[in-house]
């Protein structure tokens, strides 16, 4: 079959590799019809993340049709010819952490577990096309994918809702409603959220669904401030704005009660200066990741407000501002999203027309230009926003 | 060398001694061991695999067995002089069984002793705690846990860099079916 994989910083082909194969007995394998690019991939594609090998299958916002079940998944819970939507990260359901609802926090599906422990603390789950950090699974930029644990992971869809509709599921719409239902909102709360991508796009959307008085935008790039506008969210542009004195401004002086970073490790906010001293820093590995956003979501919110954290961070910031943190009494709430908790009441918010995942997508590509999509979405070219492929 | 190891198993100590109780169930996810046959009513014989593709096999006597703790030794003048044992702890809250786990290898002296310290890997510790993952997998969902990556389930320890994360070819599906680790 063919597979988007990736081969060396900043390289991705698609490639003929073999067709996947059942290797446990509750894996299932789905001949995929719509599979997406995240900006979490953009991560692994420039070698941010470690334990990447040339040759990994990338992808894990995939979607499609079981074609084959292992022996010992429940046929009341999965069957071929199934429609169904995979989550991202790989849960057990019966592990302590799964027992809690956190998925991605899962004790039992990453087979190396012991290289997660040594530098997260604890182990995390398995996730698609990931890295081996993150159990080494191939991923679903491909033709076909197998599934692990198939019988208590995928969401069957039984509705005729079009796969764009349905394909979010997977990853970033859920990852974004965390991000605003961790912000615990309240009647007149004002959410700023940083990151107007994909997954900022829908924190933003489930922000307002949850009840936020005001959302603010905060990108540099015109475009996704833009599509955030259209959709009635202020933004500001943080190129040209002093963001911290433009929130004080939007908010009477108090500061945005809820803050959400959808941006991450790859940030570009921050004064030249500063940017130069994390660039340098992750160039010497001393540091991995640089923190603007998150910076300055901690400095702008107001005391005894929250901090939301769903973009991605994969080791060690500094600077972190744990005074103002500390002092004015916020509080910081972050994960990779537990997407197995939020799938089917999301895909009844879809159904009731609340959310539409749809309005995120700008591209479809067949797979074989996938290459290109990963060109377009990294360097923001051509309107990029979303990137849907097609096998 | 005497290695220690713990876990929190989500099932109550009766079911995961029940589990440790039938020894032949401890090949399935300790790396090192190929088989354990119980050959009496506190006896049995263990098989593992040692350095450069040889077999220690050596033979073994219950020393403690109730629902809260299993031991067990080689027996005297046997080639291999280890013993073990495992807790079953009730952990706190309903969270499942604590297991904790020493087990303790008579490593000879030499290049023999060198090469089965190798074999144990650069931190046996590490070996073990990998064990008790892959026994905490078995116990909860029923198998150890494959990935494209690391497909070899308990064989796979060691083995970084890994194969690439992507579907394996007809000949590794062969080799992994050879050694009937493979359901499918």
């Amino acid at each position: 079959m063919k597979a988007n994989c990736w081969t060396g910083p900043n390289r991705v082909e698609v490639q003929d590799v073999p067709d996947p194969a059942i290797l446990n007995s509750r894996d299932a394998v789905v001949r995929i019809t719509s599979t997406a690019i995240c900006g979490s991939d953009l991560h692994l594609l420039d070698g941010y993340v470690p334990t990447m090998e040339s040759g990994d299958v990338l992808g894990h916002e995939f979607m499609g049709e079981v074609v084959e079940v292992g022996p010992g998944v429940d046929g009341s819970r999965l069957r071929v010819g199934d429609r169904v939507v995979v989550p991202f990260p790989i849960a057990c359901g019966a592990c302590l952490a799964c027992r809690a609802e956190l998925y991605s926090c899962c004790e039992n599906t990453n087979p190396n577990a012991g290289v997660a422990e040594k530098m997260f603390g604890h182990p995390v789950a398995g996730i698609y096309g990931y890295s081996h950090l993150t159990g080494g699974f191939a991923g679903g930029q491909a033709e076909y994918a197998r599934v692990a644990l198939a019988d208590v992971n995928p969401l069957r869809i039984e509705s005729d809702l079009s796969d764009e509709q349905v394909l979010f599921l997977s990853d970033i719409l859920p990852t974004g409603y965390m991000g605003a239902e961790m912000c615990d909102i309240q009647d007149g709360d004002v959410v700023a959220v940083w990151g107007a991508g994909p997954v900022g796009q829908f924190a933003m959307d489930s922000a307002r669904v949850l009840g936020a008085e005001k959302v603010i935008a905060i990108d540099d790039v015109p475009y996704r401030l833009e599509m955030a506008a259209s959709q009635g969210y202020q933004t500001i542009d943080h190129s040209a704005t002093d963001v911290r004195s433009a929130l004080l401004e939007q908010t009477g002086g108090r500061g945005p009660d809820k803050c959400i970073d959808a941006v991450g490790m790859e940030a570009t906010h921050g004064a030249a200066h500063v940017h130069l001293y994390d660039r340098v820093k992750q160039a010497v590995r001393s540091e991995t990741d640089r923190p603007h956003a998150l910076r300055q979501a901690i400095l702008s919110c107001r005391s005894g407000g929250i901090v939301s954290v769903i973009g991605v961070y994969g080791g060690l910031v500094d600077k972190f501002p744990a005074g103002a943190w500390m002092n004015r009494s916020l509080t910081l709430r972050t994960g990779q999203c537990h997407v197995q908790r939020y799938m089917r009441p999301l895909l009844e918010r879809i159904e009731r027309g609340e959310l539409d995942p749809t309005r995120v997508i700008t591209h479809r590509l067949p797979l074989a230009e996938a290459p290109h999509g990963y060109d377009i979405f990294k360097n923001k070219a051509d309107g990029c926003e979303k990137v849907v492929l097609k096998p | 060398m005497e290695l220690t190891s713990t876990t929190t198993v989500l099932a109550p100590p009766q079911e995961v001694y029940g589990f440790w109780h039938r020894l032949e169930n401890l090949a399935t996810f300790m790396a090192h061991l190929d088989d354990v046959r119980v050959t009496g009513p506190s006896s049995s014989h263990w098989v593992a695999s040692a350095p450069f593709d040889t077999v220690v096999e050596w033979d073994a006597v219950t020393t403690g067995d109730a629902p809260e703790r299993i031991a067990w030794a080689s027996v005297e003048g046997a080639d291999v002089d280890t013993s073990g044992e495992v807790l079953f702890v009730p952990a706190p809250g309903g969270r499942g069984t604590e297991v904790r786990v020493r087990l303790r290898y008579d490593v000879p002296a030499g290049a023999l002793g060198r090469a089965a310290a190798r074999y144990f890997g650069d931190d046996p510790s590490q070996a073990l705690d990998d064990d008790l993952r892959r026994f905490k997998q078995v116990v909860e969902t029923g198998e150890v846990v494959r990935s494209e990556g690391a497909p070899w389930g308990k064989r796979a320890r060691r083995e970084f860099p890994q194969r690439p994360a992507r579907p394996l070819s007809d000949g590794e599906l062969q080799e992994l079916r050879g050694r009937r680790e493979v359901l499918a």
